[in-house]
């Protein structure tokens, strides 16, 4: 697939800084569970963190495959933790730019493309996950307040967040009832009520929010009440197909490592490339990267120019979430013993790519979307 | 100031591994190696930005720096980088890298500085596939040019520029006058290495590395002009001076012991190594 070269130029410079600024300190932001901050000013100054936004925010002006292409190219770095932490505002922001004032573009995206602040979607609650109907945080109305109420769950850079994109009940109806807010920290009755320790993607802060009275002036409502669930779905597509990249980049790592690994290691005499099992499981794992990259970027393209394609959405993060389970799975076999070790990449990628049939919907929810997709 | 750079494109440093010599060991095999620009003709490009600017943000463009490479069309890709970290234009000398050596990289270098009359001529001390630290002391030689290699500081000043190099036992200062050929050292990209004759007293880059290029830069680029030439137009009927005569791949790397405390170390040093 021969891409515009503004995109592999581009992804030449979200590689080097994922070889540069990433990789290096991989081990050691993965047992602390935490990247530095400081890695947003400098993913903003090197023009990897926003280059998917317009440029009067801040943004780098490109479209939304410069986005996915800089996913991509920055697991190279090795840490899916990372990239999903640095990448919060890319579901954060979306309900912004899409329902805000200019006066809250400015106010609340400027800043988290520079690098300065971090955003932080919330959905999820304790009691709800993809049936968002089901959201029981309240927004109830007093004078030019809101007053919110409630928890939010599994909220990526949720600890840290200087601004969390809140999806809240303003109104009884199942979706049209749904709106954003921006809760700032800081704000009395809003609190980290824990941060959560999870199998992978363990260079990103995970946290359980509570709101407990919460003040949140109108000035900080996104859009009109009940227009969140729309801006949902629509942050649904991107997100998805983000997760898809993640899967086919996820496998693409463990793949590289598992070709080296096999090239090195040697068993009763011989390489482990030298044995046909071997070989044939790599020929495979290559072959369903391959499949997964193929179905990915076609996706990106169409939904790139403009196409809104659920279903076939759903269907290349379930492929390739299925893709890198199968080959880091593989990939921990070939390494045997080593592969079981915290010291080895795969080891990493087996957990990192574990989240990637759960998050964002999970494979039955997709698979549900894609029935209802083919008239079932 | 007008500023010309020269560039080559190396096998992609990190990915070395990937460098192969087939078994009569007559040439070295490119296919499916991944291409950078050499990362000391980089640190160049960036002195010529630093250069040619105030580091005021935003920056005022002081001059003009054009990118220079010698090299099949797919070397455009390297240019079209250069462009988008900032180079103003850039041109490619259509060739192949068989077909060149040092000695003919610098003169059809000498023939581009004739027709584009630089100020300065920017490249890395060396290059890290060859390693020969050849072309810019044979460039500045044709063009009788005053030359300072191993540049690790540049201070512009009046028809001319302040040159610190590192040296064994302290740093040499060179005064050279314009025009001249200058080869970098990695510290030129240090945060206050480059001094522009605007560059405001006590300004420090926030970096210290190859600036890195933003998406509207990127998305620049492609209207930058960049020119081909063709080799033959340049140094005519002049053909390759030196020859490889056989590669080999060194030797593979034992793999290394881990000592518990320095006493093992120096123990090993001494019996195993005979180092000390």
């Amino acid at each position: 697939m021969k891409l515009d070269e503004h995109y592999e130029l581009f992804r030449a410079s979200c590689l080097r800084f994922a070889r540069e600024k990433i990789a290096p300190f991989v081990e050691e932001w993965e047992e602390a569970e935490l990247f530095p901050r400081e890695l947003y000013l400098e993913a903003a100054a090197a023009g990897v963190l926003a280059a998917a936004y317009p440029e009067e925010y801040g943004g780098g002006g490109g479209d939304m495959l410069h986005g996915l292409i800089g996913v991509e190219a920055l697991l190279t770095g090795g840490s899916s933790g990372v990239v999903a932490g640095l990448g919060s505002l890319g579901i954060a922001l979306p309900p912004i730019l899409a329902l805000g004032s200019e006066e809250q573009k400015q106010r609340f995206i400027a800043p988290v493309l520079r690098g300065e602040k971090v955003a932080a979607l919330a959905i999820t609650e304790p009691g709800t996950g993809s049936d968002v109907a089901g959201i029981a945080t309240r927004a109830v109305r007093d004078g030019t307040d809101y007053v919110l109420n409630g928890s939010k769950m599994f909220i990526t850079s949720g600890a840290r967040a200087d601004l969390v994109s809140v999806l809240a009940r303003t109104g009884p109806d199942k979706h049209g009832g749904l709106t954003f807010f921006v809760v700032e920290k800081g704000m009395p009755g809003f609190s980290v009520s824990r941060a959560l320790k999870k199998t992978g993607w363990r260079a990103s802060d995970t946290a359980e929010l509570g709101f407990d009275g919460v003040r949140v002036p109108e000035a900080n409502r996104i859009g009109d009440e009940g227009s969140g669930f729309v801006a949902l779905m629509k942050n649904f597509q991107h997100e998805r197909l983000a997760l898809a990249f993640y899967g086919h980049a996820t496998a693409a790592i463990a793949l590289e490592d598992a070709l080296a690994y096999a090239r090195a290691r040697s068993a009763f005499g011989r390489p482990l490339v030298g044995f046909q099992v071997t070989r044939h499981k790599l020929a495979r794992m290559a072959t369903e990267v391959e499949a997964a990259r193929t179905l990915n970027y076609s996706c990106a393209l169409r939904v790139r120019d403009g196409d809104y394609l659920v279903k076939e959405v759903s269907m290349a993060k379930n492929f390739s979430a299925e893709v890198a389970q199968r080959v880091c799975y593989e990939a921990v076999q070939i390494f045997g013993g080593m592969g079981f070790m915290r010291e080895t990449r795969v080891e990493r990628l087996s957990r990192d790519a574990r989240l990637l049939p759960i998050g964002g919907g999970t494979t039955e929810i997709m698979n549900e979307i894609i029935a209802k997709g083919l008239g079932l | 100031m007008k500023i010309l750079v020269a560039l080559k494109r190396v096998a992609d440093p990190a990915n070395h591994n990937k460098v192969k010599i087939p078994a009569a060991g007559d040439k070295i095999d490119t296919a499916g190696l991944e291409w950078q620009i050499n990362p000391f003709d980089l640190y160049a490009l960036e002195t010529a930005l630093r250069l040619t600017e105030d580091g005021k943000a935003p920056k005022t463009r002081l001059g003009e720096v054009v990118a220079v490479t010698l090299g099949p069309a797919e070397t455009e890709t390297n240019l079209r980088s250069a462009l988008a970290t900032g180079a103003d234009r850039a041109i490619r000398v259509d060739t192949t890298d068989d077909a060149l050596d040092g000695r003919l990289v610098a003169a059809a270098l000498q023939k581009l500085v004739e027709e584009e009359k630089p100020d300065l001529v920017l490249m890395g001390k060396q290059v890290v596939d060859g390693e020969n630290n050849y072309v810019g002391q044979a460039l500045a030689e044709l063009l009788d040019w005053p030359m300072a290699t191993f540049a690790a500081t540049i201070k512009e000043e009046a028809g001319g520029l302040l040159v610190g190099r590192e040296v064994d036992g302290g740093v040499s200062t060179l005064r050279v006058k314009f025009p001249a050929v200058v080869t970098v050292d990695l510290r030129i990209v240090a945060p206050d290495s480059v001094r522009s004759s605007k560059t405001a007293e006590g300004f420090k880059y926030p970096y210290e590395e190859v600036r890195f290029a933003p998406l509207p830069a990127i998305m620049q680029a492609k209207k930058k002009p960049l020119a081909v030439k063709k080799l033959a137009d340049l140094v005519g009927g002049a053909t390759l001076s030196s020859k490889y005569v056989k590669f080999e791949a060194p030797p593979a790397r034992k793999a290394g012991v881990k000592v518990k405390d320095v006493q093992e170390l120096v123990q090993k040093l001494a019996t195993e190594a005979k180092a000390i």
